[in-house]
């Protein structure tokens, strides 16, 4: 009996063992050799990398301009979000499942494919544009590449963001705050000014901080968008220096990612503090409010709506698809110019951008799977052996994800770039430096389904597994597991999505023989081979589609707010 | 089968003492009932046997075995121990069979003797052909039986019951009552329920322990329970007793003369009762009888027609805050404000070392 007691502790001590190892290994460990760097570079300590970094003037613009594009940019999402929020949330407008579908999108497709997508669409060669005879004349300056074109950029990206958590909050509202409001009197408007919208504002304040920290972070938009434009931002700026110095810079950028991630972790106190002191805590759960009934009003909501639809989400792609059709830059489309041959020359004669799709296949599919094991006992542990030290846990399994990407990638960087100790093994400029970042910035894709899938489990469930005999391996294969597999599948797929066409942690990382999907399209936008960008970000896109409807067969397996794109 | 030993068990959550000194011997084959309001610990007590928590201080003996102690919890995996939860716990994603047969599988019983006594034991829960039903198909009741039938299967020595009935209607309640008792009998399993309905517990248990405030108050049969409450809190809890307080003029033999509102009463009382007051007597309502002379004074508060009779609520007269309640056959009808004098007939003094 006494030898069981010691086996069971030994399988448990095993497990946490294991779980709290991988997560040091994917969060605390990268996180604390990029600290490590910012007082010690190079192993010696030296305040030279701060000094340079700190006294460079493009540091400075950098930093302004990534505030500048971050403040905007967080704006307008917060301002487009909320507000189709609302609209599809409290009245009756109709067909809100395709909206729904549709508006979520852009979140689930790559910045860079939206950026390109957006700048064919603009652009002075955008075949759309001819085709409906009012392109700009050639060699025009695309209005994108600016300021303007950056924040309207991240705020149509980022809008599906704070539309889902502001959408996820007045889903809790319970109908009686409403009636109760709406029989004393008030009017719609007043309810909503008075009643629903200061309701709302932890999810609101909530959402902002999320887009705040995803417009500052972003890589892709303001790439395609500044670089050209020479406006550059922290991300970019940090890509720019190791483009052109390589490691020999590593310890000045690491400043440098070290100053975003600072930004980044500001937004997120700054939201902290803000709802610290506005907790509406709402605790009934009832059902949904009636809908306020716009009358005469309803159609002319359903145009607007469905309008953005085709401005945020039809026209850029319809853009990118013409791109891909023609031949050469500049080219208008008719029957004759129209081809193929993008299409071919990307998949087959082109050897780098055909091993790109095997490269990102093989990397989003392996993270996706090595998420989907590792995610089941690690939220095993959150949520049913809560201890003092689990919730440390899972904050260290967010931090890679809610940091910007590039400080990850640099934080790789600094630690692969030696030889792994003892083994020997030289992991940096080969594509298993890829596969970490991935793995340690995507694995919270498929943690927190898998936690909201094992709460709303009851936890007996486990235990008359227990009662009946079952070993702790044993429950997690024949018990655990089946319940949150869809959940936990689901958030796989998420990462496959994501990791698929990922472009701000590959575009530091990658060597020759490493490309990625999204290294390529950004090397073809730059080198000015629009066309084939275009046809690679087509084929990523259409994937993307055929994943959501795919996982959309299965959604009614999955706890609610699974997936992003089904309301 | 085997008997199960709680001996001197304590256990504290953060400071928070959810049993202090609980002592609870159950004999090989019985059925005991552990009773009390919510957050009296009951769970907690079910919890510990079952290994799911780990002991303060104590020890757990099953069959012989020490489970539990301070420094040794055998897992709950190896406890031979079964449970019938609350909201059943049947695993979605397996048909009834399956569910059954899981603890079977779990140890490597061969695939025609596991199915064997998986067509056994639904055939004992009288489920015959049910199962490559999934649970979700199946209404509470079934539920509750493939609960029942997955317990049994594995054949374990002491089978805990937590509130088993809580989410079935009343109707469904009482055939299951039945089955429970009929298991019982069938199996001569030991069996620990846990409920926080007295009714339940009076009809299905052996003994029955109350349990208050994380400590255990009383354990007996129903009928010494009834009889016999050991404190004011079980005298009030079971069937809703009227505790009021009286001076004890003598005590012999099991019988007493005390005073109580200012009247000579005759009760009973344990055997070796002191003479001593204050004291506290418990008062049934059939211990109440309506006087026309010579009784105590009170004032009718509230009169509750209940079909073929009706419940009195009254207070003495005397200004004390005491509370009556008792029973009344029709054609007597009274009305908030009478006035009315009642004798009481018997009782039972509370045992002077409980009462707190």
């Amino acid at each position: 009996m006494l030898t069981q007691t010691k086996q069971r502790q030994g399988i448990d001590m095993a497990l946490i063992a294991g779980v709290t190892l991988v997560v040091a290994t994917l969060s605390i460990l990268p996180m604390g050799r990029l600290v490590f760097e910012l007082v010690m570079p190079q192993g010696s300590f030296s305040l030279r990398p701060i000094q340079t970094a700190m006294g460079s003037s493009t540091t400075w613009t950098a930093t302004w301009h990534s505030l500048q594009v971050g403040v905007g940019g967080t704006l307008l999402s917060v301002v487009l979000g909320t507000s189709v929020a609302l609209l599809v949330s409290l009245t009756d407008v109709r067909a809100k499942s395709p909206f729904v579908l549709f508006y979520v999108v852009p979140l689930l497709i790559a910045p860079q494919v939206t950026a390109l997508a957006w700048l064919q669409l603009f652009g002075p060669a955008s075949p759309f544009l001819k085709l409906v005879g009012l392109a700009p004349a050639l060699g025009s300056r695309n209005p994108l590449y600016s300021t303007t074109g950056i924040i309207v950029l991240l705020g149509v990206q980022y809008g599906p963001l704070v539309f889902l958590m502001v959408r996820a909050g007045l889903r809790k509202l319970p109908r009686e705050l409403v009636e109760a409001a709406l029989s004393s009197g008030a009017g719609r408007l007043t309810v909503l000014r008075t009643i629903i919208l200061p309701l709302m504002t932890p999810s609101i304040i909530g959402a902002t901080a999320l887009a705040f920290v995803s417009c500052v972070g972003n890589f892709g938009i303001p790439a395609f968008l500044g670089i050209p434009a020479n406006y550059l931002v922290l991300p970019t700026l940090i890509y720019q220096r190791l483009a052109g110095g390589g490691p020999a810079v590593l310890s000045e950028v690491a400043v440098l990612s070290f100053l975003i991630g600072l930004i980044a972790i500001a937004g997120i106190l700054a939201q902290d503090y803000t709802s610290r002191r506005r907790d509406y805590r709402i605790a009934s759960t009832s059902l949904p409010a009636a809908p306020f009934e716009l009358g005469g009003w309803r159609i002319c909501f359903e145009i607007l709506m469905w309008s953005l639809i085709v401005v945020v989400l039809i026209l850029p792609i319809l853009g990118l698809f013409l791109t891909s059709l023609v031949s050469a830059y500049g080219i208008p489309l008719n029957a004759k110019t129209v081809t193929l041959a993008n299409y071919a020359f990307v998949m087959f004669d082109h050897t780098a951008a055909s091993r790109a799709f095997l490269n990102s296949f093989g990397l989003s599919i392996a993270a996706a799977l090595f998420a989907v094991v590792l995610a089941v006992p690690l939220a095993y542990l959150v949520t049913w052996r809560v201890r003092w030290w689990t919730n440390f846990l899972n904050l260290s399994v967010e931090l890679p994800y809610a940091l910007p990407g590039v400080v990850l990638a640099i934080a790789s960087l600094l630690l692969f770039l030696k030889p792994l100790p003892i083994l020997g093994v030289q992991i940096y400029n080969t594509i298993w430096i890829i596969f970490y970042a991935y793995l340690a910035r995507f694995l919270v894709l498929a943690v927190r389904p898998t936690i909201s899938g094992l709460h709303q489990i009851d936890r007996s469930l486990e235990e008359a597994a227990q009662v009946a005999g079952a070993k702790l391996l044993y429950r997690m294969r024949s018990i655990i597991f089946p319940l949150v597999a869809p959940a936990t599948l689901a958030g796989g797929i998420l990462i496959f999505m994501t990791a698929f066409s990922e472009l701000t942690v590959s575009a530091l990382l990658w060597a020759s023989g490493s490309e990625t999907i999204g290294v390529v399209i950004f090397s073809f936008e730059q080198g000015g081979d629009s066309n084939y960008a275009a046809a690679i970000s087509v084929l990523t896109v259409a994937l993307t589609f055929i994943l959501m409807l795919f996982t959309s067969l299965f959604a009614r397996h999955l706890p609610a707010g699974v997936l992003p794109w089904r309301d | 089968m085997a008997g199960l030993k709680i001996n001197n068990v304590s256990k504290s959550f953060a400071g928070f003492n959810a049993l202090t000194n609980v002592s609870l011997d159950v004999r090989d084959g019985e059925f005991v009932a552990i009773l009390g309001p919510s957050g009296c610990g009951k769970t907690t007590l079910l919890r510990l046997i079952a290994g799911f928590e780990k002991v303060t201080e104590g020890t757990v003996t099953v069959d012989g075995n020490l489970m539990s102690s301070p420094s040794i919890n055998i897992p709950p995996e190896s406890r031979r121990v079964g449970i019938v939860f609350q909201n059943y716990a049947l695993w979605p994603h397996m048909t009834v069979s399956e569910n059954v047969g899981y603890s079977l599988k779990v140890a490597k019983v061969h695939k025609t003797e596991r199915h064997r006594r998986i067509e056994e034991a639904l055939a004992l829960v009288d489920l015959n052909g049910f199962g490559d039903r999934r649970p979700s198909n199946l209404s509470g009741g079934q539920r509750q039986r493939v609960a029942l039938a997955r317990c049994l299967v594995s054949a374990p020595s002491l089978v805990l019951f937590d509130e088993p009935l809580a989410n079935l209607d009343v109707h469904l309640r009482a055939s299951m009552e039945d089955e429970f008792a009929s298991f019982h009998k069938r199996t001569g399993t030991t069996i620990v329920y846990i409920t926080h309905d007295q009714a339940e517990a009076m009809a299905l248990a052996d003994r029955i322990a109350v349990m208050d405030k994380g400590v255990l108050v009383q354990f007996a049969t129903p009928r010494e329970l009834y009889e016999q409450p050991a404190t004011k809190m079980v005298a009030s809890f079971i069937a809703q007793g009227m505790v009021f307080p009286i001076e004890i003029l003598s005590a012999q033999n099991g019988k007493c003369r005390a005073r109580m509102l200012g009247h000579d009463v005759q009760l009973r009382c344990s055997s070796d009762q002191k003479v001593i007051a204050p004291a506290n007597a418990c008062i049934r309502s059939a211990d109440i009888e309506l006087v026309e002379t010579g009784g105590i004074p009170i004032e009718i508060q509230r009169c509750i027609y209940r079909g073929g009779g009706a419940r009195i609520e009254a207070r003495p007269l005397d200004g004390s805050d005491l509370e009556l309640h008792f029973d009344l056959p029709e054609p007597k009808r009274l009305k908030a404000g009478d006035r009315i004098q009642i004798r009481v007939i018997s009782g039972w003094v509370i045992p002077q070392e409980y009462v707190s």
